[in-house]
């Protein structure tokens, strides 16, 4: 049972996604895990075949229970990954015959790539790639139909639990999503208008009846949203008593930045548009690998430091809640990537399909109140973060530029620090590096 | 695609973005970010959304013009097939 958050003691195993004899490859999902907040799908990180499932679903089990025996695969073909990046086993041969030219092998599939093609189920070692040197690009793997794949219910993990909550039978729902797939939607529509009546937790009806759907519901979600309330509120408790915070502030001109985008967006289609904080994520990302002391975590007394930035993003969630997942190596990923991967770690956020990996890998936190926002915010750190960057609303505010008086798009940083690790020095060279990269928009 | 079919169009994209919402309740002048509390991730997952189902791709240039439910039914329907 792995660790999805400093604040999680024991999680309960709800679904296995893989049965004994499956082979599995790192970053393949193989479970789904509910903690207090949320299902999480979990990730496997070794190469092999699972040989038992030690844990039976519904059951729940302090963090660190072994959950599944694995072995590894005898004679197997593919090399050691050193390196994940260059020999995961979904690269793709090249199909078509390589001529003189057309030496370079083709760059294999970025983790976003991966992730999509897992989640629609397609084999990526299956793809023609269309890009430059048979790359695999993400349009190939959106038009690659979907396997049938009848022994397994295409249904997200919240779609199962609300199953779960109103005791519907997933089999006997229709599906609407992609490719059959069954929706919360779907689910909550076949639990038609008298579902069980759930004992003493939903709140008394006015009628001597099974509670309504809508009530019953609002007293899961309600449920949820106050055990995710404390959650955060245990988390923060002890950051704050634990974590001798100190603030810096500034104030950002994002003049360069802004027209930047104005004139990237200008001829491009809404899909692959970039929106300011995608840029300010990036320069975030870069200062974070540039200047030691923000980028890692807090531990048995001392620091350290990573040498990956998975920046965590602070989501805030429709219904009430906050979680802040990871976007992994945001450093080395374009704008545009970022963007893409920002959108959809967002979506899934929002529709509770987060992967165990984006809950534990954050190395730092990136809290952005976006346009209905306060101008400036000093958080809380994410233990065992060190550091959490605030950003708030961009306004356009009269500025000097050149000892001459203009209007400027301006937002206020905020950086909030753990004072074990570093001080103002570190702290403000940290911001000065944001300011900077926010300066050569061209250049992130 | 005329005014009505517009509105059902986009009644269903705001619905899928945000659920919770009470779409009934809205003043179609007012700006639909603070109105259904949009940040500018769903506002751009509108766009889009909307590129897909009606053809009509709102550039940045034009946003101005949709910031209400009314200005979007608007646009749409007057640029629709």
């Amino acid at each position: 049972m792995p660790s999805l958050g400093a604040d999680m003691t024991e999680g309960t195993l709800t679904e296995w996604l893989v049965h004994p004899g499956d082979v599995v490859h790192r970053g393949d999902v193989i479970a789904v895990v509910d903690t207090v907040k949320s299902a999480i799908d979990i990730e496997v990180f070794e190469e092999g075949r699972v040989e038992e499932l030690l844990v039976e679903p519904g059951t729940s089990v302090p963090v660190g229970t072994p959950l599944a025996r694995l072995a590894s695969v005898n004679g197997s073909v593919q090399p050691e990954p050193t390196d994940p990046e260059s020999t995961e086993p979904e690269s793709p041969e090249p199909e078509t015959p390589t001529t003189v030219e057309t030496t370079r092998p083709s760059s294999p599939p970025s983790p976003v790539l991966r992730h999509l093609a897992h989640d629609r189920g397609v084999d990526l070692s299956t793809v023609q790639g269309t890009g430059p040197d048979g790359t695999i690009t993400r349009s190939d793997v959106e038009h690659t139909a979907r396997p049938v794949r009848a022994d397994r219910l295409q249904a997200s993990p919240y779609a199962r639990r609300r199953a779960g909550e109103l005791e519907v039978d997933l089999a006997t729902v229709h599906g609407t999503g992609p490719d059959g797939a069954v929706t919360v939607s779907d689910v909550e529509a076949a639990a038609g208008p008298a579902p069980p009546p759930e004992p003493v937790r939903a709140p008394a009806p006015a009628h001597a009846t099974a509670p309504a759907p809508q009530q019953e519901r609002a007293a899961t979600a309600a449920e949820r949203a106050a055990a995710m309330r404390n959650a955060i509120g245990d988390l923060m408790a002890r950051s704050k008593r634990e974590i001798p915070h100190y603030y810096l502030e500034t104030t950002i001109d994002l003049g360069a930045a802004t027209e930047w985008l104005e004139r990237f967006n200008a001829d491009r289609p809404s899909a692959e548009r970039v929106l300011p904080v995608a840029l300010m994520l990036k320069a975030a990302a870069i200062a974070a690998r540039d200047v030691r002391g923000m980028n890692g975590f807090f531990v048995d007394g001392a620091f350290q430091r990573s040498t990956s930035v998975h920046l965590g993003v602070a989501v805030s969630l429709r219904g009430g809640g906050l979680v802040a997942p990871a976007i992994h190596d945001t450093d080395r990923l374009s704008v545009p990537d970022l963007m893409v991967a920002l959108k959809d770690l967002v979506a899934r956020a929002r529709a509770g399909r987060l992967r165990g990996s984006e809950m534990s890998d954050p190395t730092l936190t990136v809290t952005n109140l976006g346009e209905q926002g306060a101008e400036a915010v000093h958080g809380v750190i994410y233990p065992p973060q060190v550091a959490l960057l605030g950003l708030g609303r961009v306004v356009e505010r009269p500025w000097a530029v050149d000892r001459m008086l203009t209007v400027r798009p301006l937002v206020t940083a905020t950086l909030a620090a753990d004072h074990r690790v570093t001080d103002g020095h570190l702290g403000s060279l940290f911001l000065a590096a944001v300011n900077d990269a926010l300066q050569r928009p061209e250049d992130l | 695609m005329n005014r009505d079919e517009s509105t059902t169009t986009i009644r269903g994209i705001l619905g899928e973005i945000a659920p919770e919402a009470d779409l009934d309740s809205v003043d179609p002048k007012a700006d639909l970010r603070t109105e259904i509390d949009l940040d500018s991730l769903d506002f751009l997952t509108l766009v889009e959304k909307l590129a897909v189902t009606t053809g009509v791709d709102i550039p940045e240039s034009d946003y101005r013009d949709v910031r209400s439910f009314s200005g979007l039914v608007e646009y749409v329907t007057a640029r629709s097939a």
